[in-house]
Order: C-alpha cells, then structure tokens, then sequence
C-alpha cells in the first residue's frame, strides 16, 4: 500500500520555510524594538534595526512561494486543492477586512462621538483644559494650529478614478487570460501597475501637502494610519500584480488555471473597496458636513 | 437528520487494520528523533503534539507564577515582593503586577489556545472530519512556531524596563492605556508585549484559516455539515470568532505602539483621542477571545458524555447551532466589561440585555449534556469525571456571569475577586478542565500507549478540590470588597485568603500527579487497544476506526460516511 494516494489533496512535504520565517519576523521586530528604544547592539533610532530580519523574511517569502510554485506545476494543486486555496485566500481578505474596522471605528467613534464626551456630564472642561479637544472636530493641534483637511475633489478625487479605473484593467486583463489572448492580459496588467504606482504617488504627493500633522491630533493620527495602511496594501498589491505580470512574461499561467492572478485581482479590488470607504467617510463626508474647511480653519 | 453520525462501521473497521498493520509503508515515515521531523513538519499530527508539548511548557510557567501570587496572598503583608525575600529575588510589589499580567497573557494566549484548538483541533479535526491533513499543512507549521517566537519576547519584555526604575510590564492582560502607555510603562517592556502579541495573533488568524478551509473543503465523501462531529463544529465556530476578532486586537495594539513610540494620538486626551477608545477594541477581540476559549472544550466534552453515557448527543444540531448562536453574540456584548467607564444608562441596559441572552444558547449546552447522560449507561471513566466536574463548575461559573452581567450589581464588583473567581470558574475550572478532559480520552489515540486510571482519578479529584479550593473562596472576598491586582489587602480578608493559598497547593499537588501519570504510562508502556477504540461502542467518531497511535498519514482512501 505504500504510495497507494487514493485522494486529489496536497500532502505537503516537509519545510524549512515555517521555522525560518518565524525567525525573521523574530529578528524584524526585535530590531524595531532596538529602532524604538534601543536593545543590545541596537542603539535607539537606529534605522536599520527593522532590516536584517525584514531581508530575511523576504528571501524565505521568495523560497515558500517559489516552493508553492514548483509544487504548482508539478500537479499538486488538483480541483481540491484548488478550492482549499480559493477559500485560504478569501479568509485571508476577511481578517485584512476587520484590521481596517479597527481604523474605521477608531475615526467614526471620534468624528461622531467627541461632543458627547466633552458633555458637561461626562467631562468638567472649566477646570480640565485637556479635554478641550473633545468639544470639536477635528480637534485642535497640540500646538494650538488648527487642522486643515484636504479637499476631497482634488486630489482624493483623482486617486479614487485612478483606482476604479485600474479594477476595470485587472477585470480585463483577467478575461483576457481566460480567453488566451496574453497579449492584452500583459497590457491590462501592466496598465493596473501603472495605475497603481500612480496612486501611490498622488498619495505621496498629498501627504506632503497635508494641512496637519501625524502628532498634532487624533485627526492627523487617524487620517495617517487609515489611509497609510490602506497605501501599504496598494504597495503590496502593486507587487502581487508585478509578480503576476513577471510570470506572464516568464509563459506562465494558463487560461484554466492561475490562481496567483486571481488572488492578486481579489486583493486589488479589496484595497479599492477600502479606498471608497475611506474616500467617503473620511474624506467626503467631514467635507459635506463641515464644508470646505473645519470650523475656524483658515481656508 | 439530527441524529447523531454514525460511520461505516466494516468500511471503517477494515481501514484502521489496514493502516495499523502495514508495515509496508512505514519506512516511508520519518523516524521520531529526525530532528526535521519536528522542525520543519508538515503533519497535522506531529504539529498537534508541538502544541501539546509547547502548551505543557508554558503552563507550567503560568502557573508556577499564580504559585507566586498565592504565596504572596497567603497572608497580609508581604511576604515575597518585598525586595528581601529570598535574597530579593522577587523584587519589589511591581513585580508582582508583572507576574499577574505575566499569568493572563501566558495562560490565555500560550497554554490554553496552543492546548485546545491547536493541539486538539491539529489532531483530532483531520481525523474526525476524515481528512488525511489539514488543507495548509506548510502554513499549519508557521502557526506553531510563530509561538515559541511569541512566548520568547513575552518572556523576554520581563527583563527590560518597563514603568520608571523596575522591569516588566505590570498593566494586567487588558493592556489599558495610559497605564500601558508611555504615562505608565514609557520602557521597552510594553513594546515588546506588543510584538509578542501582534506574532501570536498572526499565528492564530493563520491557524484559524487553515482550520476554516479543511472543515469546510475536506471532509470526507457523506459527511455533511449536519453530519460533522461536535468538535469540529466547534472549532469551526472557533476559527471564524479568531478570523474576525483578532485583527481588531492587532488594530488596537498598533495605535498603542505608534502612541508610545510616534506621536500618535489615539488614546492621548491633550489631543483630542480616548483611553476608553482602546477599552472598546480591546473588547471586542477580548469577549469573543473568552468563547475562543470555551467552545472548543464545548466539543471535547459532548464527545465525552456522549462516549461514556453509551448514547448519541442528546439535540445534535441544537448543539451544533447553540455554539452558533454563542459564537455570534459574543461578538455583540463587549462593553459588559466597561460597565464602569461612564456610559449612559441605555447603552449599559443594551448590554446587560445582549449578554443575559447568551444564558439561552448556553443553557441548551448544559442541559443537553444532561440530557444526554440521562437514561445512559455511565462509566465514569477518567474523562468522564474531568466533563462531569467541568459541567458542574462551568454551570457555577456561568451562574456568577450572569450576576455580573447587570450593570448595577457590576457598579459594585467591578474589579474585585467576584470577578477573578467568576472568569477562573469558567476558565481554569471549565477550559483546563475539557483540556485534561480531552487529554485523557484520546491520550491512548495520541501516544498509543494507555495511562493509569487511578492515578488519572487522583489528578481529577486533587485537582477539583484544589481548584475549587482556590477560587470559591474568592467570591466571598469579591463580595467583601478586595480589589484585583493587589500585592497586600487588610487584616479582615486575611481568612478566606488564606484558604485559597491552601486550595493552590492542592492544585499542585494534582499537577505533580498529572506529570507522574504522563511518566507512568511512558515507562510501562501499557500497549493501546488493539482494535483503536477502548472506549466500546459509544465512540463512534471517525479517530476510533484508525489504530493507536494513527499511521504517520491516514485515510489514503478516504473514508465513506453514511
């Protein structure tokens, strides 16, 4: 009986990979615990503390999902296998859902709740100026500046075109490899990049011309870890697309099968689902209730 | 349709012979002391004993430090975190905050998931499901050794600073800001519980993942939902609270690192952010994190009575949907932990309301097992008294939930011993309790070899005893008004005190036991039943057709379930 597989699952042979890459992420935070507060060789603020752990972790993600590949084309992923992955990925998506519901409720609780918190029942704002911040929104700087939110027609604008338009190149890159014509799945691809890289740099761009700062307030804090989160997993998607796009170049993929594609479409449009949250609720909205500025902001 | 599953009987019978005995392809299996084996496995089974072992490791730890806690209770004054004792090798009275913090983090995160869902669930869903593996057996490996990272920087945060002039980080599990802020521990100590927990949160959403997509894809050929064992429904259920719980915790820790280290202002009042905030995110992982812990032992126990009562589960899909139904309000209750941060009265009414309803789907459970053993042939094997103990005090546990469900009398309790001895009922008397529960019954299944009855009937009794010893006691004091997370307390709780100190020591004396049991079986190597299933015809889950211990890889040809 030896051998004798009667079954389409993928029994997995052993991995170095797993024990590696808990190591590097070992490695990575202890050097961001150095970087923060300076530990053993670290000294504080050392920049590099993050990297050799984050180099490591990139050459075991390359040797895992090389493995995954190989195995890939070796036959392992039958119909079963297939589905199992489908539904990995899915899961995967839902727990990167409730990492945003996290920021989301963070800024909603704040945006709509402060005035009650700042309620003479709840807090004594005459003798506890700290609580001033409560009473409106966005909240005053620390050093007195007032908060100057961004115009969600301008820029945001654009950036929301930029990535609806590029979930349309993903859908027709993706028919078009279902349909074997690779010559427009490698275009539409390589437009979705493009887009995406554009994105991200409008992205750069506004950051630079934010009317607050990151420490100043909760607002500042919120908008940047909000929308920086939502720009790491469009850097992270973007990377997922180029890899697609480097194993279509390479004569990967086939009509019938190309899971790695798939995943990468699912996760761009997740990251675009999130932009139109963020786009309406922390951007548009504050701006329809408040209009073009906070109450007493300059512009 | 409810009734319960039943297996192919001849099919399966002749495939557990058919494995047990073929030695043909044994030399295919690695060898146990193959150090690759262990390190880079890709066998559910073999990580499922990881777990076990890596479970054992750190329960020792966690609970050696409620030893130092009790130690230190037994009487008023201090007697070890006095910076004298034992030539100061406790410290001062922050390192006893350290040492509670250190024994809620290590014994939820480190002993009791690593033990239930992935020790049991890596063993026992493939098997029961009829599944030859887990469906991400590579991914199922980084979940195991995300921990032992993980369990490092916990144990590592000990040693570095944490408030000014001490080490450690002595906020409580809850992590609340600014206590765990740069106000209350400004040094390296909090960041590193941070890391700790962000590494083992990544290894349970993976492990969740991968447990969701083998219940869900690989069961075997007849084996419906309404079809699947107890078990598996509740770690299924399991899996969704971690997939959807967890990364709002990894959200709210990421706010307290960047404010500690950044700038941020998320829980900062000067600008404009709330410490509250982090209490309601914290909650919202930290309620359903209580069901991750229970529901798993929910399974284990229905197996269990259903085994030694000689019947099927009384209300299988009742069982089935009730843990459902606890699964989804625990996701709706959270503030019940916060009665006391100065809602308005109709948010707490709300929540009072919402958390008396999971008494509903709970009380299904309990009476069900009751049921269940009603009219039954009992044998009140090993297992059978570690389920019929956790009904009993898991019962007790629950009776005190819903006194501290009512805001009003919570006004009151809030952080007193009622509270500590409410969530140990329910945990260290109902979690530990299906873990030794679950232990003992596929012990044989496990390790091939069978323990010793009465010195498993002593853990039992020394143990319910012990621990009832320990935490009864505590709700008189609760009620007396003694106060959580304190190193010293007034003469006048000095009685019942003193008597849980006793209870510790029992409790102890039957985890000494325990230990002596594993060694005992190890050494006389008592052989497993030749057939795979000891227990007779009430275990009729599909792990009872394979031999003891299961070939390195089951179910080659995929079992068929009627």
């Amino acid at each position: 009986m030896a051998g004798d597989v009667k079954h389409d699952y993928h029994l997995v042979k052993p991995s170095p990979w797993p024990l590696l890459g808990s190591l590097s992420l070992l490695l990575m935070v202890l050097g961001g615990a150095g970087y923060m507060k300076g530990l053993w060789f670290i000294p504080q603020h050392a920049w590099w503390g993050p990297l050799p752990g984050l180099v490591a972790l990139i050459f075991v993600l390359i040797g895992w999902w090389g493995d995954v590949l190989k195995e890939s084309r070796a036959g392992d992923h039958k119909e079963v296998v297939q589905i199992s992955l489908r539904y990995g990925m899915v899961l995967f998506i839902a727990s990167e859902v409730m990492f945003f519901v996290a920021w989301f409720w963070e800024f909603f609780e704040m945006a709509i709740f402060h005035q009650l918190r700042a309620l003479p029942e709840h807090a004594d704002l005459a003798n506890n100026p700290g609580l001033a911040g409560w009473s409106e929104w966005p909240v005053p700087q620390t050093n007195g500046a007032r908060v100057k939110p961004f115009d969600p027609f301008h820029l945001p604008l654009i950036n929301t075109l930029i990535l609806l338009l590029s979930g349309t190149t993903v859908t027709w890159a993706h028919h078009a490899l279902q349909v074997g014509d690779r010559k427009s799945a490698k275009i539409g691809l390589l437009l979705t990049i493009l887009l995406g890289m554009a994105f991200t740099a409008f992205q750069v761009v506004e950051y630079s011309e934010a009317g607050f700062s990151y420490d100043g307030s909760i607002y500042g804090s919120a908008f940047f870890m909000a929308t920086g989160f939502h720009g790491a997993h469009v850097v992270i998607g973007t990377i997922m697309l180029m890899v697609c796009l480097g194993r279509l170049m390479a004569g990967g993929m086939k009509p019938e099968k190309h899971l790695g594609f798939e995943f990468a479409a699912w996760y761009w449009h997740f990251v675009d689902v999130v932009w139109l949250f963020l786009f309406a609720f922390v951007y548009v909205a504050p701006h329809i209730v408040w209009g073009s500025g906070a109450p007493g902001a300059g512009h | 349709m409810s009734s319960e599953p039943k297996t192919a009987a001849g099919h399966g019978h002749d495939h557990g012979h058919g494995h047990g005995h073929d030695h043909a392809h044994d030399h295919h299996d690695p060898k146990w002391y193959s150090p690759s084996r262990w390190l880079f496995s890709t066998n559910h089974k073999d990580i499922g004993t990881l777990y076990l072992m890596f479970a054992m490791c750190a329960g020792i730890i966690g609970f050696v430090f409620s030893g130092f806690m009790r130690a230190e209770l037994a009487e008023p004054g201090l007697q070890l975190f006095n910076g004298t004792a034992f030539g100061g090798f406790f410290g001062s009275e922050h390192n006893y905050n350290v040492i509670t913090t250190m024994h809620g983090l290590i014994m939820i995160f480190f002993m009791v998931m690593p033990a239930l869902i992935g020790g049991f669930g890596n063993w026992f869903v493939p098997l029961m499901i009829g599944a030859p593996d887990m469906a991400m057996p590579r991914m199922n490996n980084i979940s195991f050794w995300l921990l032992p990272v993980s369990f490092f920087l916990l144990l590592l945060s000990m040693f570095v600073p944490g408030p000014a002039g001490a080490n450690g980080f002595g906020g409580g599990w809850v992590l609340y800001p600014p206590l765990s802020g740069t106000t209350g521990h400004p040094g390296l100590a909090m960041d590193l519980v941070i890391f700790s927990l962000h590494l083992a949160g990544m290894s349970s959403i993976l492990g969740a993942i991968n447990f969701i997509v083998t219940i869900l894809n690989m069961r075997a050929p007849g084996m419906t939902l309404h079809k699947m064992p107890l078990f598996a429904w509740s770690v299924l259920i399991t899996a969704f609270l971690l997939v959807l719980a967890l990364p709002v915790l990894a959200g709210a820790l990421t706010m307290l690192l960047t404010d500690r280290n950044f700038g941020s202002k998320f829980f900062e009042v000067s600008g404009g952010g709330d410490p509250v905030l982090f209490q309601h995110l914290f909650w919202f992982f930290g309620h359903p994190e209580v069901y991750i812990m229970i529901l798993p032992g929910f399974g284990i126990v229905s197996h269990v009575i259903s085994t030694f009562s000689r019947k099927p589960i009384f209300g299988y899909l009742a069982m089935a949907y009730a843990m459902v139904a606890i699964g989804f309000i625990g996701f709706i209750v959270w503030a019940h932990h916060m009665y006391t941060v100065g809602m308005d009265v109709d948010t707490q009414a709300y929540f009072v309301a919402a958390t008396m309803v999971i008494a509903v789907p709970t009380g299904v459970k309990i009476f069900s097992w009751i049921a269940t053993m009603w009219g039954g042939s009992i044998e009140f094997k090993v297992p059978m008294l570690w389920a019929i103990g956790f009904i009993f005090l898991f019962t007790l546990g629950g009776v005190t939930g819903v006194v501290l469900a009512n805001a009003g009398v919570d006004h009151a309790l809030h952080d007193t011993y009622y509270v500590v001895a409410h969530f140990h009922y329910v945990l260290s008397l109902g979690a530990v309790f299906t873990l030794f529960c679950g232990w003992y019954y596929w012990f044989e299944k496990m390790w091939g070899i069978k323990y010793n009855g009465f010195i498993g009937g002593l853990h039992f009794w020394l143990m319910f005893v012990g621990s009832n010893l320990i935490f009864f006691p505590q709700h008189f004091l609760g009620l007396q008004g003694m106060p959580r997370r304190y190193v010293d307390y007034a003469v006048a709780f000095r009685e019942w005190h003193h008597w849980s100190t006793i209870g510790y020591w029992i409790a102890a004396a039957a985890t000494i036991v325990f230990f002596i049991g594993i060694l005992e079986a190890v050494v006389r190597r008592r052989k497993a039943t030749e057939s795979g299933n000891p227990w007779g015809e009430g275990a009729t889950t599909l792990e009872w057709t394979l031999s003891s211990p299961p070939p390195f890889h089951q179910y080659n040809d995929l079992p068929r379930f009627k």
